[in-house]
């Protein structure tokens, strides 16, 4: 018999390194592979050598006050936000009469404040209605006046930031009601409604926006009884609205198409009519789902109003245009259209973010 | 007993086909009392600021110019023919912005699923940015920067020794176009298709035999030998037109304008950030599984790639991917906010001289429709081909 092997213990393990903390997840995110540390420096040596002049073009030796000479000497070496703090009022309320300035800011004001109220689930209740009435009344009683003491102004000079909410808001609230008809008629029973409804909709969504701007601008006033004239202002809303309506219509297609189909069988058995179904059971339910969407089509009326640039209005893109004109100030567009896509990115980057909360906080519901 | 004689007509409206009857009568009414009416004042209003109708004016010189044409163009050719170069330049704008932007894409697309947090955050911002800034600014600053910035013609910059930039475009060396170009371009088409009667020979006898040729390999070599052998058998023409710089201008070559540019540049990089987050989220949607389950049958790297993830993930990709196609074609008709000849600035154009607004927008939208209609039927028939075959 062998002696008994003795029992020797193998040296214990080292623990396995922290999975969790700032040192781990730099290791695992930022050296992980030897390609992956390869692009570590490699990216951090772009940064080196590129965001230093960056930062010193954008803030570093950049100007701030309005002035011309300033600027001049210093050559674009730095940016010139001068141009900006000397423009602002021009690119913010575009060619609306300097002195009345406060009236367009106070109306943006008003109805920014009626989408951050209705941005909030806790007041989606029925006053929200009313809100949004006295918001955009005061608004169009500000921007125009003629009444309470306020000089008349002409929607010919009605422009920049205000413009663009205007549009955006009709483009979108109008939208909605025509959106909501058509997707009922193109997912109704009856053929010819059925057809007229998607051939809207699959005309409109193939063309792009410019065309149905152009129409607005040049053909509406062909299509109307002669001596009748409508002001441009109206005809691009009009415009924008056909077009919204188009993508809308799809955007409440989906909701309608989520719904399964029991919903339709049980509000039969209810013996509801047609409309009564649809106003009880399916719609409240359909738009319900679809508010993330509507949100994206805002964000998407948003960015598409600067288009009517094209057709020489001056929304927050035409005005920077027409700041631009100042043979003076050309040079430095890079400042102006730096300062609007700001403006564009912050309105549109928080519209997307609150539109992922909104679907987040709505699944959580119907996931219940 | 007797009927009262309006008693079927009662009876047919409270039945579900008599009151759909009515509706769609009702709606067919309505369309047509618009229409009749839009018609005739649109007719009052033509003759009142003495517009004519009609596509006559389409034989007519047009009596402008345009900036640039694929062929041969003057202000004394017919309207039709400007209009058939603007479709030419929308096409070639929108092409070039099509495969530049998928690449781009692609690239950033997979760059935001990277293991390194740097490149992710990077791509992020890149999708971000570019999406939530309204494309006509982008394209306005684009232009801007390549018409006031950059230096003037005389003294560009360089890029190698035959690549120039300047205020007035992209010069580039062009061949010299011969007989053995056109030989050589019309190699890549048979090329093509040799590759797939390839492919498809090889899947038939993969499937006789069950002993599989190489795929890739032959295909491609047929794909990209065919236009060289075209070049050989055109007499190998080596003739480039290569740009220099002359004392007022670059002089030689071919040319990119910088409204070209600009459109170009604006469309790929917009473009490119949904197409990034279609990629991202196609890539997503294939399981972690199927990759595990490629590598259990012995799969290598490369065939789970090719035969396993991409068929899956392309299935998700492909279909937003066509419609983000469509966009981007759609958002070419921003050319007109900076000159760029496409058909809209040419209509635009049309509109500004004879006034035939309804005229023009129709033939804006029927070239859309056009462009729209085929890439749906292209993309049917793509769908049919990949759907999920359920068994």
């Amino acid at each position: 018999m062998t002696a008994p092997i003795p029992f020797v213990p193998l040296p214990a393990r080292a623990p396995p390194r922290a999975a969790s903390g700032l040192l781990a997840w730099v290791r695992r995110h930022l050296f992980g592979s030897p390609g992956n540390a390869l692009t570590t420096l490699a990216l951090a040596g772009l940064a080196a050598y590129a965001l230093p002049p960056a930062l010193r073009w954008l803030v570093g030796s950049a100007v701030w006050h309005p002035d011309y000479a300033a600027c001049r000497a210093l050559d674009h070496a730095g940016a010139c936000w001068g141009f900006v703090a000397e423009k602002w009022r021009l690119i913010l309320f575009g060619r609306y009469p300097f002195a009345e300035q406060w009236r367009p800011l106070a109306a943006t004001a008003i109805v920014v404040a009626a989408l951050v109220v209705t941005a909030i689930p806790a007041c989606w209740r029925r006053w929200l209605g009313g809100v949004w009435v006295l918001a955009l009344a005061s608004f169009f009683v500000l921007m125009s006046g003629g009444i309470l003491g306020l000089a008349r102004v002409d929607t010919g000079l009605w422009g920049g930031l205000p413009l663009t909410v205007l549009l955006t808001l009709v483009g979108m609230g109008a939208s909605i009601p025509i959106g909501i008809l058509l997707a009922l008629a193109r997912r109704s029973e009856l053929p010819l409604l059925r057809a007229l409804a998607t051939l809207y909709i699959e005309l409109v969504r193939g063309v792009p926006l410019i065309t149905v701007l152009f129409t607005a601008s040049f053909v509406f006033p062909l299509l109307l009884p002669q001596g009748m004239r409508v002001d441009v202002l109206t005809r691009i809303a009009l415009g924008i609205v056909l077009f919204q309506a188009a993508y809308m219509a799809e955007v409440v297609r989906g909701g309608l198409q989520a719904l399964p189909k029991g919903q339709y069988e049980a509000a039969a058995a209810l013996g509801l009519s047609w409309w009564r179904t649809q106003q009880k059971v399916i719609l409240p339910q359909a738009l319900t789902l679809v508010i993330p969407g509507f949100v994206n089509s805002l964000l998407s009326t948003f960015m598409d109003t600067s288009l009517v640039t094209v057709v020489s209005m001056y929304d927050l893109t035409g005005a920077l245009r027409l700041a631009l004109g100042d043979a003076q100030w050309r040079s430095f567009f890079l400042e102006g259209y730096l300062f609007i896509a700001l403006i564009y990115f912050a309105c549109c980057f928080a519209m997307s973010r609150y539109s992922h909360w909104l679907e987040h906080r709505l699944n959580r519901w119907t996931r219940r | 007993m007797p009927q009262p004689a309006r008693a079927p007509v009662r009876h047919f409206l409270r039945t579900r086909h008599g009151r759909a009857f009515v509706y769609q009568a009702l709606a067919l009414g309505a369309l047509v009392a618009a229409g009749w009416l839009l018609w005739h004042n649109t007719a009052d209003n033509l003759a009142a600021r003495q517009i004519r109708s009609g596509f006559g004016f389409l034989a007519q010189p047009s009596g402008f110019d345009i900036g640039e044409a694929l062929f041969a163009y003057s202000s004394r050719d017919s309207y039709l023919r400007a209009f058939a170069v603007g479709v030419a330049n929308t096409l070639r704008v929108a092409l070039a912005g099509i495969v530049l932007a998928t690449v781009l894409g692609t690239l950033i697309g997979i760059g935001r699923l990277a293991q390194n947090a740097l490149l992710r955050g990077l791509c992020t911002a890149y999708v971000e940015v570019l999406r939530n800034v309204p494309l006509i600014i982008q394209l306005f600053a684009w232009y801007l920067v390549l018409t006031e910035l950059l230096p003037a013609a005389t003294e560009p910059l360089r890029f190698g020794t035959h690549f120039f930039l300047s205020k007035s475009g992209l010069q580039f060396p062009f061949p010299e176009w011969s007989t053995g170009w056109t030989v050589a371009l019309a190699g890549v088409p048979i090329g093509i298709l040799a590759a797939i009667g390839y492919r498809h020979w090889a899947r038939q006898r993969r499937l006789r035999t069950g002993v599989a040729p190489p795929a890739v390999w032959p295909a491609l070599l047929l794909a990209l030998g065919m236009p060289v052998l075209g070049w050989l058998v055109g007499g190998a023409p080596t003739d480039f037109d290569v740009p220099a710089v002359g004392s007022f201008d670059v002089t030689g070559g071919a040319a990119a304008t910088p409204e070209f540019l600009s459109l170009l540049i604006g469309l790929t990089g917009f473009t490119a950030a949904y197409i990034a987050e279609n990629v991202r989220s196609g890539v997503l949607a294939v399981p972690g599984g199927q990759t595990e389950a490629a590598a259990a049958l012995g799969l290598s790297r490369g065939l789970t790639l090719r035969l396993v993830l991409l068929p899956q993930a392309l299935r998700v990709i492909v279909p937003p991917l066509t419609s983000q196609y469509l966009n981007l074609t759609k958002n070419s008709s921003l050319a007109v906010a900076i000159g760029y000849p496409d058909v809209v600035s040419i209509a635009n154009t049309t509109i500004n001289q004879n006034g035939q607004a309804l005229e023009c927008v129709l033939m804006i939208m029927t070239v859309y429709l056009a462009i729209n209609l085929m890439t749906a039927l292209l993309m049917g028939w793509y769908n049919r081909r990949v759907a999920i075959v359920e068994r």
